[in-house]
């Protein structure tokens, strides 16, 4: 690597030689728009605004910033008027071919057309005539997708693709004709597509949205005779503030229990619980695995995008998968029974309404061995418009605390939220499980990071442990591809569908990778700010033992709190 | 090194090329014009004397043609379709000359040749595509068999020397893409690039079809000059016969170790040739969407660099050629570098083969020598036009390139001179018009063509054709204002300067010629509703005139009644009602009708 | 090539030899020239075949123009389009067949003999006007030779 010096926008400047010129203007406070180019996927540069004009050996030039690299002596402009001209031709050639309603898109005022038709002053679009119609695929419970606002970057088919390896959609047809479909025509629904989003959060327009539930929620809660309850994930509270302008990392637990009071939910509950009690399963599961070699690797199953996964594509490796339920549909399944017992009413007078970070969690609790017990998933997207549609004012609302019992929860189901969270919490309690005693240090940095693959090797109580941490669909295809050919070395794994885990989910605000760095570094704050960060001591869970579900792994935890999987169809 | 002695018996070609022999053209436009037919007549007539099937020399426009060696006297015949076989037959059998049918008795008396320069196309329309004997008797293989004597270093330098520029388009000198690419180890992929999808050229397709063994023997030098073992032919699947063919003579080809393990007998020199067919994507002409189409993915071009040198087909170093350059290797390696290097002109060396079509007197594949002027081009070698009508423009370079007015005419046939007037020779197809062609309507069939080709990645090219097409279709309708000309001008010079690839990036430069070259008749379309050249049928007016006797005619044929008149007096079209087809027009027989 | 319906062929043995993601698009036109187009189902052999997902072969097939999801006519009528064609007024000639058949550019007749489609540059340029039907070039057409070539096709 060689350092080169360039003139940027008439100012000197020394940068890498194998760095991108648009990186290089970002680095200088400098931002180009652009609408294809994604840090995590291939630069294609096939969207065209990135360009800026060179000046080279007296010659000039236009090109794309966000694949060229920079040459000794090069000069680069990156506003000019000839670049504005450009930029806003390029754009009226998108809105020429774009469904203008904007107030009624989903995706209003999060577009990133829309900001820079803003920014350009785009007054009108001077091309008029043939536009695209095409009817809006609504058949997935989790993702929308209305092809006449897709500007064709083909961000959503590298994520889902090259990152996830679903290969639910390409581009079919070609030219003006060109468009983003699943094959022959099937449907979202009919597709391999796992609900995880990733598309969604890569989507710059309102192509692809979460499919919103929140006319379903309103209507739920100007219902009569029900209590209303709502449980809300781990890694909610460090990302909701961002749709209020908040900056990432800012823990919002307070004001978001504070809020869903307002709207209207009779009980407010913590998702963490439900961390808790799938760890403490987990870990008993594990430790049967381990003693009895059976089954091993096994794999967690928080995540509905991976277990869809799974089941597409390694029905025959589900031996693999643990059974434990995901925090979710524990939290549902109690709420339901156990609660619902405690209140002494029935469980269809409950109305459950998740809030997760997680567009695929609305496929999941459709899954029939789940029926009747989670009513509604909201995103924390979606969430953050019910607020708002609600008028609270969110930023200056005080904070308030969970509702109990199911309120209480440890600094190990706070981790959930992240990549590497659950094994972590998972292995405080297989090491006190298998030590038969309280180990003092309760952190496994290895398995933290933003790599997407983290393997480590663990010893607990006398045991080496072999674990690997995944995220992202294309590392859980590399690991099962070992199970398959009876590779693997390990003998624990993590697989979360989204970067990130889900801090990064498919309901959660867009962002960068920076921002998701604080958002984890928020939810490590947080187990470190907790008196217990060891899921088998919390005090609630232990309570629900005791009360209702009897020993750690009994039949009754059995039956309520872990499921089994399918062989699933696609096309 | 085996002599070419030792691969096929040369007797048996030399006397094929000079005993008694009739030929008949079997290439593609010859059997469009009736040439199988033609040949089976021939066959029928049990003449005795051999019938040899053999490639396109280039006269489509005379096709069906027969050759007749008898007694040493070569004689031409021209338009010999089926029924003109018995005339044929009988002065054959009589030992005349059928002067009747007759275009000369050697190609240099012709005038059609008189100014060509026949290198690549020596062969075709001589020798039997598929006979080896007679490809060698004329020559084959002595290009390789200098070749292998030679050191690999040494063959790129005798490219380098004869100056040779790449043929598909972009012009990039030959022997530096090949010094690049044979310097990377490893596996390397030698690719012909015969996806010839502009319209109005296929030259490529005459020496698939014409001269197989000339493309093979090019490919087997470039790939000892390189160091691949591995060539893939890319060609459309709208040229069933050349890629039989090709499969054919490589066939022959491997039978005789010409393909293959030591090939020539020189040790370790393996060389084999696969063919692809193309799936009807215009874009896959372009070298990165080449490399998608053979990797089996939709044929969308990716940025450069990477280039193919880099990573081509699975990423491996991958060096891609047209087919005329792989062709004109053999030749240069046939004579030497600094020999090639004199044809032609000062930038640009050599010969190129030309598709000439459109609406002059003799169409068909020609080869010039670089730096003949385009004039020479139209008359000498066209024969200029049928009666009556006038020169309007050259297209160049089909839908990448540009027109050329009569002003133009004496620009010289090379990549820079043809640059510096806004055109490109591309493939090199050349589409004379006359006066009855609409400028307007010339650039919007272009962009119907570009449009529907585009692969739709970038938004300039997926976006900016169908809306330029609109404006052009807005403007030959009648509707269009000044306001549209600027507005296509700058979307003309968004497009070329925004776009990925090459397709996208020379899009538009039909619009742009025309608007530089034929502003007036944008103007006339625009001010005045009219269409110079009355072929914008929407800015047609029909009228019938003082001088109409009032046979109804013209009521008859009208398609859609909008005639209407008294015998013997003075018919009346109705305007609202009129389609303007011009059948009215056509059928008047005292220019009664007058047409605006 | 004309066989489709009478001789369906055995998509598994069409497929033998293709194994490679490089083997889409011969695999498709070896699908195709058996079967008369690309069906879902045999998209979906292909797929399993070689071991690619179903969504880039039917981004393919919908990417290349050679390429059909429905059956043609028993002659597939592909008129050329090309510059030389449209200089000698290719655009009339179809017109005129569409409406000699009945039916429109993409479609089929009633009947199943006919199918029509306007292609790119078929490279008959010096016998524009040209058409192609199946592998065989037909050059110089005008409406009267139409006549007759169609008509002799039963």
């Amino acid at each position: 690597m060689t350092k080169v010096k360039i003139e940027l926008n008439g100012q000197e400047i020394m940068c890498e030689s194998d760095e991108y010129l648009m990186d290089i203007a970002r680095k200088h406070h400098i931002y180009i728009p652009h609408l294809c180019q994604h840090d995590r996927l291939e630069r294609t540069a096939n969207c065209r605004l990135c360009i800026i004009e060179i000046e080279l050996n007296g010659k000039r030039k236009i090109m794309t910033s966000c694949n060229a690299k920079p040459v000794e002596g090069m000069k680069v402009f990156t506003h000019t008027p000839k670049l504005f001209e450009y930029r806003r031709i390029n754009l009226e050639l998108l809105l020429a071919n774009h469904d203008l309603n904007c107030p009624t898109c989903p995706a209003n005022l999060n577009c990133k057309l829309q900001k820079y038709s803003g920014d350009l002053l785009v007054k009108e679009s001077r091309f008029n005539g043939a536009r695209k119609m095409l009817p809006v695929d609504e058949s997935s419970p989790s993702i929308r997708r209305d092809n006449n606002r897709c500007i064709l970057c083909g961000k959503c088919i590298k994520m889902c693709s090259d990152i996830q390896t679903v290969h639910a959609i390409q581009q079919h047809h070609r030219g003006f004709d060109t468009v983003v479909e699943h094959s022959f025509n099937h449907t979202m629904a009919e597709s391999s597509c796992v609900n995880c989003g990733q598309c969604v959060i890569a989507c710059p327009t309102g192509a692809l949205t979460e499919r919103s539930d929140i006319q379903h929620v309103i209507d739920a809660l100007n219902t009569e005779g029900k209590i209303l309850i709502a449980q809300t994930a781990p890694s909610i509270r460090a990302t909701l503030g961002e749709c209020f302008d908040m900056p990432p990392g800012r823990n919002v637990t307070g004001k978001m229990v504070s809020a869903l009071r307002k709207i209207g939910f009779h009980r407010v509950f913590d998702t963490d619980l439900g961390a808790d009690i799938t760890i403490i399963e987990e870990a008993t599961e594990f430790v049967k695995r381990l003693k009895s070699k059976k089954n091993l690797p096994m794999i967690t199953t928080c995540c509905p995008a991976w277990i869809k996964f799974g089941e597409q594509f390694y029905f025959d490796e589900l031996n693999h998968m643990s059974t434990c339920r995901s925090p979710q549909a524990i939290l549902a399944s109690l709420i339901k029974t156990y609660y619902a017992k405690k209140l002494k009413i029935e469980s269809k007078d409950i109305i459950l309404v998740d809030i997760m970070p997680c567009t695929a969690k609305k496929f999941e609790i459709l899954r029939p061995e789940f029926s009747g017990e989670a009513d509604y998933v909201l995103t924390t997207v979606e969430l953050s418009k019910l607020i708002n549609q609600m008028g609270i004012d969110f930023v200056n609302l005080e904070d308030e605390d969970f509702d109990n019992p199911l309120g209480e929860s440890t600094g190990a189901g706070a981790i959930f939220g992240h990549t590497g969270g659950v094994m972590e919490a998972a292995l405080r309690t297989v090491a006190d499980f298998l030590g038969h005693k309280d180990f003092k240090n309760v952190e496994y940095t290895k398995i933290r990071g933003m790599e997407t693959c983290k393997e480590a090797t663990v010893e607990i109580a006398g045991n080496e442990v072999n674990i690997c941490v995944v995220h992202t669909l294309g590392e859980a295809r590399k690991l099962m591809e070992q199970i398959k050919k009876g590779e693997s070395k390990y003998q624990f794994i993590e697989i979360m569908a989204c970067f990130g885990g889900c801090i990064g989910g498919g309901g959660q605000p867009k962002f960068n990778e920076e921002a998701l760095k604080k958002r984890v570094e928020a939810l490590i704050k947080e187990d470190e700010g907790k008196e217990i960060r060891k899921s088998h001591k919390n005090p609630t869970a232990l309570k629900i033992y005791e009360e209702y579900l009897g020993e750690f792994g009994s039949e009754k935890a059995h039956e309520l709190l872990h499921t089994k999987y399918y062989l699933r169809e696609y096309k | 090194m085996k002599y070419i002695t030792e691969i096929v018996d040369l007797k048996k070609g030399y006397d094929e090329l000079r005993e008694d022999r009739i030929t008949v053209g079997m290439a593609t436009c010859g059997i469009s014009a009736g040439a199988d037919k033609t040949y089976e007549k021939l066959q029928e007539s049990l003449l005795d004397i051999m019938i040899d099937p053999v490639g396109c020399a280039g006269m489509c426009y005379a096709e069906p043609i027969v050759t007749v060696m008898k007694d040493g006297l070569l004689s031409i015949y021209g338009h010999v379709t089926e029924e003109k076989v018995p005339m044929l037959v009988q002065s054959i059998k009589n030992n005349i000359v059928c002067s009747e049918l007759l275009l000369g008795h050697s190609l240099e008396e012709i005038d059609y040749y008189r100014k060509q320069k026949r290198i690549l196309m020596s062969n075709c329309g001589k020798i039997n595509p598929l006979s080896l004997h007679q490809y060698i008797a004329n020559g084959g293989y002595g290009g390789l068999t200098r070749a292998l004597k030679l050191s690999s270093q040494d063959v790129i330098d005798e490219v380098k020397v004869s100056g040779l520029r790449g043929r598909g388009g972009a012009g990039f000198p030959t022997g530096t893409k090949w010094e690049i690419i044979a310097q990377k180890q490893g596996k390397k992929y030698l690719v012909c690039n015969g996806d010839e999808g502009d319209p109005g050229a296929f030259m490529n397709r005459t020496i698939m079809e014409s001269d197989p063994f000339r493309l093979i023997e090019g490919m087997t030098i470039a790939a000892y000059a390189i160091g691949s073992d591995h060539g893939i032919i890319y060609t459309r699947a709208e040229y069933p016969l050349a890629i039989t063919t090709l499969k054919q003579a490589i066939e022959i080809a491997k039978k005789h170790d010409l393909l293959g393990k030591n090939i020539f007998g020189v040790k370790d020199f393996d060389f084999d040739i696969e063919i692809k067919k193309g799936a009807g994507a215009f874009v896959c002409g372009e070298e990165t969407a080449l490399i998608a189409s053979i990797m089996g993915k939709r044929g969308n071009p990716r940025f450069r660099p990477p280039y193919p040198a880099e990573k081509g087909i699975d990423d491996l170093p991958t060096n891609i050629n047209n087919v005329s350059t792989l062709s004109l290797v053999t030749s240069i390696l046939g004579m030497t570098g600094k020999e090639f290097a004199r044809i032609g002109s000062e930038k640009t060396k050599g010969t190129a083969m030309i598709c000439l079509t459109g609406k002059i007197q003799r169409t068909g594949v020609v080869e010039v020598p670089m730096g003949i002027t385009l004039k020479e081009i139209v008359y000498d070698i066209g024969g200029g036009f049928s009666s009556g009508k006038k020169f309007k423009a050259v297209q160049v370079g089909g839908p990448a390139g540009g027109c050329i007015s009569e002003k133009e005419l004496a620009t010289a046939l090379d990549y820079d001179s043809l640059s510096s007037i806004g055109a490109i020779l591309g493939s090199g197809g050349i589409v004379v018009v006359d006066d009855t062609a609409c400028m307007i309507d010339m650039a919007k069939y272009f962009m119907t063509f570009t449009k529907t080709e585009s692969c739709g990645k970038c938004t300039p090219c997926r976006e900016g054709t169908t809306r330029m097409y609109e404006i052009l279709d807005k403007i030959t309708k009648g509707l269009g204002t000044k306001r549209d000309l600027e507005l296509l001008r700058l979307l003309a010079m968004f497009v070329k300067e925004n776009s990925l690839c090459g397709l996208g990036q020379n899009s538009s430069n039909p619009i742009l010629s025309t608007l530089n070259k034929f502003y007036d008749e944008y103007l006339e379309h625009v001010d005045h509703k009219r269409c110079p050249s009355h072929s914008c049928k929407n800015l047609l007016a029909y009228t019938i005139l003082n001088n109409c006797v009032g046979c109804g005619h013209c009521a008859r044929v009208c398609p859609v009644q909008c005639i209407s008149g008294r015998l013997k007096e003075r018919h009346i079209i109705d305007q609202n009602k009129c389609i303007r087809c011009g059948a009215c027009y056509e059928a008047c027989a005292f220019d009664a009708i007058e047409r605006k | 090539m004309n066989n489709h319906e009478s001789l369906k062929p055995d998509i598994h043995k069409v497929l033998k030899k293709y194994d490679s993601k490089k083997d889409i698009i011969p695999a498709l036109q070896d699908i195709q020239e058996n079967f008369g187009f690309v069906s879902e189902e045999n998209a979906e052999s292909l797929a399993k075949k070689i071991n690619s997902p179903l969504v880039d072969i039917s981004g393919v097939v919908t990417f290349y123009n050679m390429f059909r999801l429905k059956p043609v006519g028993k002659y597939h009528i592909a008129i050329c389009r090309g510059t030389a064609c449209h200089v000698q007024n290719s655009e009339e000639l179809l017109k005129y067949v569409e409406k000699k058949l009945k039916i429109k550019t993409g479609e089929i007749t009633q009947d199943g003999r006919f199918s029509l489609e306007a292609v790119n540059c078929i490279g008959a340029c010096a016998k524009a006007p040209a058409m192609m039907i199946h592998d065989k070039v037909y050059g110089q057409l005008t409406e009267k030779k139409i006549d007759a070539i169609l008509d002799s096709m039963k």
